[in-house]
């Protein structure tokens, strides 16, 4: 994710009341699902996870328009724009193999064991101390996330409509926190898949009308190639190890730290995804799940990367001091440029929904993650399921609060923001060795999670704080340090785990059914559905077509 | 031990609160949603694409980018409510046999 940065005060879109109408319209149709949804809201289980009964495509879209939140998609246009076609690692390599790995490995043991969040998962199969420490990391980054998401729309907004920073914070914190309190989960997945089809109807007529302005692909490619250099429109151009690019990291280091440590750490721990999967309606459902989000995955890179390598050849000077236009500016710009009005209300509107819906996926999965996994187990326990469901609104009254109030600290210490934001990104590293080791070696002890989250955390921060900004070994760019600090912290974290295991006593096998590979819980051994059993739900077909998929989307890029 | 959450507890817990869920019962169609908004879109963008003037398309690369993106939405739209109506709400599962297949 891209640290918010003030656009340019002339990229003010000619926007009129058709824009507006459309704008309009959304908002009412938001309101509109949360009070509809309101009704389905009976126990606690319907307001964090819906119940556990939502389609597979319902909650595969949502999986996908939960990470598509607008710093994602101003981040990857503008990454585009800066590195070129390096992008596709982000998709093809960075997303799709863990999103698969999700679905076919792990989805067995979060689904089946019921559980309702991921660090309740950490809880049964280590100890009180990994949860705790993961529940209350977890629940302070959501709120940092949701705040940092709300303070990029309101510069977003105010450079676009010229909307004042704090009308726009308090208008987008208010939506949310109405939509989530009303439906709980329902409320934010429906307009998560929603807001996947508008911010697409936006996209698309950027990409088509960009890639004319710039005489098509050839002429993009012949244009980039010529003022940035070949490599420019190649995933894999000069990543040979020792050479020089402007990601500053090797073949290497992004297999291993992008690819393997980093995206698994990302898509298969961080719960504001996993919640989504964790609301189907079966086994099958809350597989298919991310390998449903998988193949739009695949494509998304296309309509955020052209929009990006099209600023960059309108505008050469892009980013540098020569210019006026940062590099997120991209899509703005384009929008602004190419866009009559109409399409502009289409495209303004995605551009606020996918703000709305990068906040609202960290709120859902703030409000379950602090009601059941911290209060419920150590401040009340034993309240009837009516309480529980009452101070998961009034959790969600206060989070949206909180993250209101760190959007106003964002516009006065955005730096802080953005370190602590690095901070947090080291904790999903380890997340993901700890669930590794834990859901494939029944021997790994219940402290070793703990002490494994731990020297994981700290390897990844002193490599990427220590070593690297102090310039003990040289890595030319921040993004090639982060992929090798992933790294660091991986391994940091796997011989830590292993050697506290050794010499702590083993979790009781009877406490290990259905968390570790090899065995199952009541539920994982379920026959599929009625129409479940059609050769297009399967999961492994959908899984390993996604990836030779994506494997062949980098082949007209790799020459 | 003196955990208090097993894994029996978990599962049983949410077993019994998905006994007593009522989102599979209660909860609204989402293509319903989709596809009227989508189609009301459709119609409004494409309304603003036949009375498009001739900057408005020169500024669009000489496309009338209304008209296509809201046939294009207005699709979209009609093909959820398709949707809907040739395959209506599944009824919850409880009941275990399903309409068609009788």
């Amino acid at each position: 994710m891209q640290t918010p940065t003030y656009l340019a005060a002339e990229l003010r879109l000619p926007t009129n009341w058709l824009d507006y109408t459309i704008l309009g319209i959304y908002f009412v149709v938001v309101l509109g699902i949360g009070f509809a949804a309101r009704r389905s809201v009976k126990t606690s289980l319907d307001f964090f996870l819906s119940g556990r009964s939502l389609p597979a495509w319902v909650t595969g879209l949502a999986f996908v328009a939960a990470n598509l939140g607008a710093t994602e998609i101003l981040g990857m246009a503008a990454n585009s724009a800066q590195y070129g076609v390096y992008t596709t690692h982000w998709y093809w390599i960075g997303a799709i193999p863990a999103m698969v790995f999700l679905g076919l490995v792990m989805m067995p043991f979060y689904y089946g064991s019921k559980v309702r969040s991921v660090p309740e998962f950490l809880l049964l199969r280590f100890d009180k101390a990994s949860h705790l420490l993961s529940s209350a990391l977890f629940a302070v980054a959501a709120i940092l996330i949701a705040g940092v998401n709300l303070y990029a729309l309101a510069i977003v907004v105010e450079a676009l409509l010229g909307w004042p920073e704090w009308v726009a914070i308090v208008v987008a914190g208010f939506f949310v926190l109405a939509y989530i309190t009303l439906g709980g989960l329902s409320s934010a997945i429906y307009n998560e898949v929603l807001q996947f089809f508008v911010i697409l109807a936006g996209l698309i007529p950027i990409t088509i009308l960009g890639l004319k302005k710039v005489g098509g692909w050839d002429g993009l490619s012949d244009s980039l190639s010529q003022s940035r250099g070949s490599d420019f429109m190649t995933a894999w151009g000069g990543t040979g190890i020792g050479s020089d690019n402007p990601l500053g990291a090797n073949w290497l280091t992004i297999v291993l730290g992008l690819g393997f440590v980093l995206s698994f750490g990302y898509w298969t721990t961080n719960f504001a995804e996993v919640q989504r999967a964790l609301s189907a309606k079966n086994l099958s459902a809350a597989q298919r799940t991310p390998l449903i989000a998988a193949f739009p995955k695949i494509f998304i890179v296309f309509v955020v990367m052209i929009p990006g390598l099209v600023a960059a050849v309108l505008v050469p000077k892009i980013g540098t001091p020569g210019s006026d236009l940062q590099y997120n500016d991209a899509i703005p710009y384009l929008m602004q440029q190419l866009l009559p009005n109409g399409v502009l209300g289409i495209a303004v509107t995605g551009l606020l929904a996918a703000f709305m819906a990068g906040m609202a996926a960290n709120i859902s999965s703030f409000n379950t993650v602090f009601t059941t996994d911290i209060w419920q187990k150590y401040v009340k326990k034993d309240r009837p399921d009516e309480y529980y469901v009452r101070f998961g609104r009034l959790i969600t009254v206060i989070g949206v609060l909180a993250s209101i109030g760190t959007a106003f600290l964002a516009s006065s210490f955005s730096n802080i923001m953005s370190y602590l934001q690095t901070l947090f990104s080291f904790f999903n590293v380890p997340m993901f060795v700890v669930f590794i080791i834990g859901m494939f070696w029944k021997r790994a002890s219940m402290k070793s999670g703990f002490w494994g989250l731990i020297a994981g955390t700290t390897a990844a921060m002193v490599n990427y704080f220590v070593i690297y900004k102090q310039g003990i070994i040289d890595i030319p760019s921040d993004q090639g340090a982060n992929f090798v600090s992933a790294i660091a912290g991986f391994v940091a974290g796997a011989v830590v785990m292993v050697a506290v295991s050794l010499f702590t006593a083993p979790k009781p096998v009877s406490e290990l059914q259905g968390l570790v590979y090899g065995t199952t819980s009541p539920g994982m051994s379920e026959a599929p559905a009625k129409g479940d059993d059609a050769w297009y739900r399967k999961p492994a077909l959908l899984g390993w077509g996604a990836v030779v998929l994506a494997a062949a989307c980098y082949i007209p890029f790799s020459f | 031990m003196s955990d208090s959450h097993s894994d029996k507890n978990v599962h049983d817990e949410v077993s019994e609160l998905e006994t007593k869920s009522a989102t599979a019962a209660r909860l609204f169609d989402i293509r319903r949603i989709i596809g009227g908004l989508f189609a009301v879109y459709g119609v409004i963008v494409m309304i603003a694409g036949f009375a498009a003037s001739d900057a408005e398309i020169d500024k669009a690369q000489g496309v009338n980018i209304n008209l296509w993106t809201g046939v294009g939405m207005l699709i979209l739209g009609i093909f959820f409510l398709a949707w809907l109506k040739l395959r209506p709400t599944a009824p919850p599962p409880p009941p275990m046999e399903d309409g068609p297949e009788k």
